[in-house]
């Protein structure tokens, strides 16, 4: 018998992983680095954790092991997004040419 | 019902992986295929999970979690890397 | 000796070490508490992380209202890159501008700087003393008074009572 904590579970699970797809047609399809940080790292972001919740829901044993790694992924994706965006300003990867204002390199 | 969902879900993410995989390829310069092996990292802890979740095994998640400690390790390493040198 | 430090990072390394045994036996408790009380011990004699938390019921009931905030926010972003991925036309308008914070304490900037990144558009790249620089993916507005209003104010007015 399928309950309906199992076909919610489903559903989020599926939620998530379009979430992941769209975080890498963005990592595809943006024109200069900083943008892709920013789709790639927000979508894959929200995207895993609704996946871990999903499964989470549907293995109610495993809860706290998921919810560590959950933790633990909102915790690093952050992290090293802005230290991949702090090297890549400081090695001076150019901004796109649509890009309105810099104002790190003026100071 | 919840079988067909996941072989959907799983579908979706091997859709991703292919797309980060073209950046990784393509990527104009390195940090581009840094950002693309986080992505894609993140997108393998996720398909870890699904996948311990069908074949019913949770030593799988431990695998998952101790991924996801390494590459944000690296990630870091590579960042330093770029600014300061090792 | 700062007790406050070492206690909170105990409790830290104790809870994640139960959630990844998954089960309350007395042999895990025991030796989840020798090895965190080491750990702690080892790595946080000199740290001063954790001392501007603050323990009173205000700051508590605001940690609840900013998760609750911080969530929304995540799944508002979320919903601003799909959107933007999806249009043909790639509407963005990108720029690296510069805010401010009235933060003084390290954690209270690191919590602000991570949230900042997960919210709708904005990725903190560089951070000098209280100047935060942002990646912003649809600027609206760089001027330094108007961007802090509209990038860190939302944020800030919790985290000021958190953590000072």
């Amino acid at each position: 018998m399928e309950n309906t904590l199992e076909i919610t579970g489903a559903i989020i699970t599926l939620i998530g992983s379009i979430f992941l797809f769209l975080g890498s047609l963005g990592l595809v399809r943006m024109p200069d680095i900083y943008n892709r940080i920013q789709t790639g790292t927000k979508a894959s972001t929200l995207g895993t954790i609704l996946t871990l919740l999903g499964i989470a829901l549907m293995n109610t044993d495993w809860f706290g092991k998921i919810l560590l790694l959950m933790i633990f992924i909102l915790i690093t994706n952050p992290v090293s997004s802005h230290v991949l965006a702090r090297a890549a300003h400081y090695i001076k990867s150019p901004l796109t040419k649509i890009s309105v204002t810099d104002k790190l390199v003026d100071n | 019902m919840v079988n067909i969902l996941l072989y959907i879900s799983l579908i979706f993410i091997g859709l991703a992986i292919i797309l980060s995989l073209v950046r990784f390829i393509k990527g104009n310069t390195t940090i581009d295929r840094i950002i693309s092996f986080d992505v894609l990292t993140i997108i393998s802890i996720a398909l870890i999970v699904i996948i311990s979740h069908i074949s019913g095994r949770a030593i799988y998640l431990d695998v998952a979690l101790v991924y996801g400690l390494l590459s944000f390790l690296v990630v870091i390493i590579i960042a330093r890397y770029f600014e300061k040198g090792l | 000796m700062n007790i406050k430090n070492l206690s909170i990072s105990f409790i830290i390394l104790m809870v994640t070490w139960l959630l990844l045994n998954g089960n309350l036996e007395i042999i895990t408790i025991i030796s989840g508490i020798i090895i965190s009380v080491l750990l702690a011990y080892i790595f946080c004699k000199k740290c001063d992380v954790f001392s501007n938390i603050k323990f009173t019921p205000k700051a508590f009931f605001y940690f609840i209202i900013y998760f609750f905030i911080f969530i929304v926010e995540l799944i508002k972003s979320n919903f601003d890159v799909a959107r933007r991925v999806l249009t043909p036309s790639l509407p963005i308008k990108p720029g690296i501008v510069e805010v401010k914070t009235k933060l003084k304490s390290k954690i209270g900037r690191i919590i602000l700087a991570n949230s900042i990144t997960l919210t709708p558009g904005t990725l903190t790249i560089e951070m000098k003393e209280d100047r935060l620089y942002i990646h912003w993916i649809d600027v609206r507005n760089d001027d330094i008074n108007e961007a802090t209003k509209q990038i860190v104010q939302k944020f800030e007015k919790y985290l000021e009572v958190i953590y000072g």
